[in-house]
């Protein structure tokens, strides 16, 4: 059942008629080839709204290109550049700094254009991640999001880092003595913020409204900013196709994924969880790649979720901004 | 036309791409390509050429910027070496496929291992099939005619490749030699603005670099193949551009003193400067040898290289890599293979010379000749000088 | 250059395989794909969008009348607008119904 039915409060701390107020421009057309359900090929087009027409995007190797790309056609209405697999954020960082030079020595019109450089979670958290950390610690002008559906999807669902612990993968399966993958996920979120990016977010298909508007503030932000976005993939999780949306709602809703922002430094929880959160079993039970999974790891992994998310909440009560600081120093 | 300088080679091919008025380098250091990275960022941290710089954190963001600049319209150049070389190479092949005009200076260096830092050309060899165009300096002014020419060539909209510039570490990176600098003037009337064939850009939007499914995948590899092929053409007629206005003349193979030899050597990078003189030495003693110089390696010349050995008998190709478990090294297959329907083709011999740093003297290209007059040497090809 | 729908030859292959005509993947239609197919009832719509945000295809538009639909060559069936319509204002129906 629809969690949103049982707790309308819960989708979303928006208007019930926001998604309305989104443009209707589409920058990510119908006509790609990804699978049913795919809340990657959403997140992307809720991306895009939000970027809207002055950006150029660079894409990593992965599903998205795949599914959008096919010669002698693209999904695409956005100028669009994809190279390989490891390098999408120092392709995007030279797209920013070809843009930057040519609008300076006035060789292109006078405006800003965004360079938003996009990966999933192999592309960015392990093959891509020394680029990633080059670009971001370089203070481009350009937005990074890694679209993270916890495993190498594109070539059938292998272990990335990004994938959660004892999920079943093609190569960290659910074996006789072995079950599943042997390590948390990395937490790539949170070594954006050692980068000191100056903004920095969470963000997950099921909550559009605040997802565009964490792309809309990375896009302000005059130098690098990171956005990971979770996202299901029905084929990769063996869950239904229809079960997206409430998959990403669950995740937030038990503790998984929680949506947050840091700003500066600052931590700032952006969709308001549950009081007394949701066990994760009501996750993890929805999806054939838990379904190994015994009463014992089910309780392994509920224990990690809560003192990961005590750890969160001492971040979102205790941390200050810089200018914070500063203005603090000053009196 | 120009003032003659005394410069450092690898500095003064970052002066070339300066006066070429780069927009974005995109380079990480290497040695012995460091001077051209720290040169080209003192020539941006300095204001004299308008651009960014990018500080990648290694070779492979290098190229992968400098084509995300490229494909905005910038002009761009980057540099490495060796390792770095290698560690580029999954990029290679994608600039040339999506014809993005960056021009690459390489301080040729030998591949690890055991790690070396000195020159050979084992790195460039194994970058051959990525289609990018490639040029091989003799001498510092070479390097920076060759830095200039590689811009005008690359950004042709009849070619729209990539091109690299292979100068010897060392030999001539760390050389002080005397070059003619030409004006900024003079460059600006040989080097037209660089007019991108597309450009990401919001206001005509394309898809760059797209998926290839089989049905299209060999249409593209021969569309590409096809360009670099014909970019000759326009290679000669750059040549010849230059020639006109800066008096210096460049052939894709060099013949020295070739007129009536019977045996020549052939040689890539600053070895055949070397090799001039140990012909002067052999000619003053009745020998008749001449010597012929790979200046253009992709496209490859066949046609030149034919005209090049007409009368000559044997032919000494010498390589600055090994093709390990090949048929010798990689000059002397291309060659080989190249003149093998010629009917009246020399007799080739291969000397695998100069390997990571090991010095050549004139001597030894004297007695690589006596050794090659036979025709025939003792083993398919020879480790010249090594030991044991 | 003129965009080519379909290159046959390698001389009609776009430099770079560039593509010059933006959302063409439009040309594909991906319907064929679905085993069933969302049907509205609009006495139940409260015109919320819901529908339209969460459509991992963008196939569903608002009509000029306030009440959405999905484009049938695009929609692949997944089921998510049905799942998630608060009001329970979308079903999924077979396709062969």
């Amino acid at each position: 059942m629809n969690t949103a039915m049982q707790n309308p409060k819960s989708i979303e701390s928006f208007e019930l008629y926001a998604p309305k107020l989104a443009t209707k421009e589409e920058f990510f057309v119908g006509g790609h080839r990804a699978c049913q359900g795919c809340g990657e090929a959403l997140a992307i087009r809720l991306m895009c709204k939000a970027l809207g027409k002055d950006t150029v995007i660079t894409n990593a190797t992965g599903c998205m290109e795949v599914i959008s790309s096919v010669y002698p056609t693209t999904a695409w209405n956005l100028p669009w550049i994809h190279v390989a697999f490891p390098n999408s954020a120092s392709v995007g960082s030279g797209v920013e700094a070809g843009l930057t030079a040519l609008r300076r020595k006035g060789k292109i019109a006078d405006r800003r254009i965004k360079s938003v450089a996009i990966g999933g979670d192999g592309g960015t958290m392990d093959i891509g991640f020394q680029a990633l950390s080059g670009a971001m610690e370089r203070g481009h002008d350009m937005l990074y999001v890694c679209f993270d559906n916890e495993a190498y999807m594109n070539t059938g669902i292998q272990r990335s880092s990004g994938t959660p612990f004892l999920a079943a993968t093609t190569t960290a399966p659910a074996g006789k003595v072995v079950p599943g993958n042997q390590v948390w996920k990395k937490n790539l979120p949170e070594i954006m913020v050692a980068h000191n990016v100056p903004y920095v977010a969470t963000a997950c298909q099921s909550y559009p409204i605040d997802f565009m508007n964490k792309v809309k503030k990375a896009r302000q932000v005059k130098g690098p900013s990171y956005i990971h976005c979770f996202v299901t993939c029905p084929t990769g999780w063996r869950s239904p196709s229809e079960t997206c949306i409430k998959l990403g709602r669950l995740a937030l809703e038990t503790g998984i994924f929680p949506l947050y922002e840091v700003e500066d430094g600052k931590y700032r929880m952006t969709v308001e969880v549950p009081e007394k959160r949701r066990p994760v079993q009501e996750y993890l039970k929805g999806q054939g790649r838990f379904r190994h999974l015994t009463p014992d790891q089910i309780q392994v992994i509920q224990e990690r979720v809560d003192i990961e998310w005590d750890m969160l909440m001492i971040k979102v009560q205790n941390s200050k901004s810089r200018a914070e600081l500063r203005a603090k120093r000053a009196k | 036309m120009g003032k003659r300088v005394g410069m450092e080679v690898a500095i003064a091919s970052a002066e070339a791409a300066a006066l070429c008025k780069f927009d974005v380098a995109s380079v990480y250091p290497i040695t012995p390509q460091s001077h051209v990275a720290e040169h080209l960022s003192d020539i941006v941290a300095d204001g004299r050429v308008d651009a960014s710089f990018i500080t990648v954190e290694s070779e492979h963001s290098a190229l992968s910027s400098a084509m995300g600049a490229s494909a905005t319209g910038a002009r761009v150049v980057t540099a490495t070496s060796s390792q770095g070389l290698l560690f580029m190479s999954e990029v290679m092949p994608i600039t040339s496929a999506m014809r993005l005009p960056i021009v690459m200076i390489i301080a040729n260096r030998a591949v690890s291992g055991p790690i070396n830092i000195w020159n050979d050309h084992s790195d460039i060899m194994p970058m051959r099939d990525t289609g990018w165009i490639s040029f091989f300096a003799d001498n510092g002014q070479e390097v920076v005619d060759m830095v200039i020419q590689a811009f005008k060539v690359g950004e042709d909209r009849r070619v729209m490749l990539p091109v690299n510039v292979n100068m010897d570490g060392f030999q001539l990176t760390h050389v002080v030699e005397p070059i003619i600098m030409p004006d900024q003037e003079e460059v600006d009337k040989f080097l037209p603005p660089y007019e991108p064939f597309a450009t990401l850009h919001p206001d005509k939007v394309v898809s760059m670099g797209t998926l290839g499914m089989p049905e299209f995948f060999t249409e593209a590899q021969k569309s590409k193949n096809v360009a670099l092929v014909n970019s000759k053409k326009v290679i000669l007629e750059v040549w010849k551009e230059w020639e006109k206005q800066f008096g210096r003349k460049y052939e894709p193979i060099q013949s020295y003193r070739t007129e009536d030899a019977e045996i020549a050597l052939l040689t890539m990078g600053s070895m055949g400067e070397t090799a001039e003189i140990a012909i002067d030495e052999l000619r003053k003693q009745g020998v008749k040898v001449g010597l012929l110089k790979i200046k253009l390696w992709r496209p490859f010349p066949f046609d030149e290289l034919k005209k090049a050995v007409k009368g000559i008998k044997v032919l000494a190709v010498t390589d600055r890599a090994c093709s390990f478990g090949g048929p010798g090294g990689p000059v002397f297959s291309e060659i080989r293979s190249a003149l093998y329907d010629v009917p009246k083709r020399p007799k080739i011999v291969n000397f695998i010379i100069g390997l990571g740093g090991r010095d050549v003297p004139m001597e030894g290209f004297m007695e690589m000749v006596q050794k090659a007059a036979k025709g025939k040497l003792s083993e398919p090809y020879e480790f010249y000088g090594v030991r044991g | 250059m003129t965009e080519k729908k379909g290159p046959e030859t390698w001389q009609e292959i776009n430099p770079g395989c560039m593509v010059f005509r933006k959302g063409s993947a439009a040309d594909y239609h991906t319907g064929s794909w679905r085993a069933k197919r969302p049907l509205w009832e609009n006495e139940k719509c409260i015109k919320c969008g819901v529908c339209y945000i969460y459509c991992p295809e963008g196939c569903i538009t608002e009509q000029k009348d306030g009440y959405f639909d999905a484009n049938m060559d695009y929609c692949k069936g997944c089921g998510i607008c049905a799942h998630e319509c608060w009001p329970g204002a979308i079903k999924m129906v077979n396709e062969e119904d």
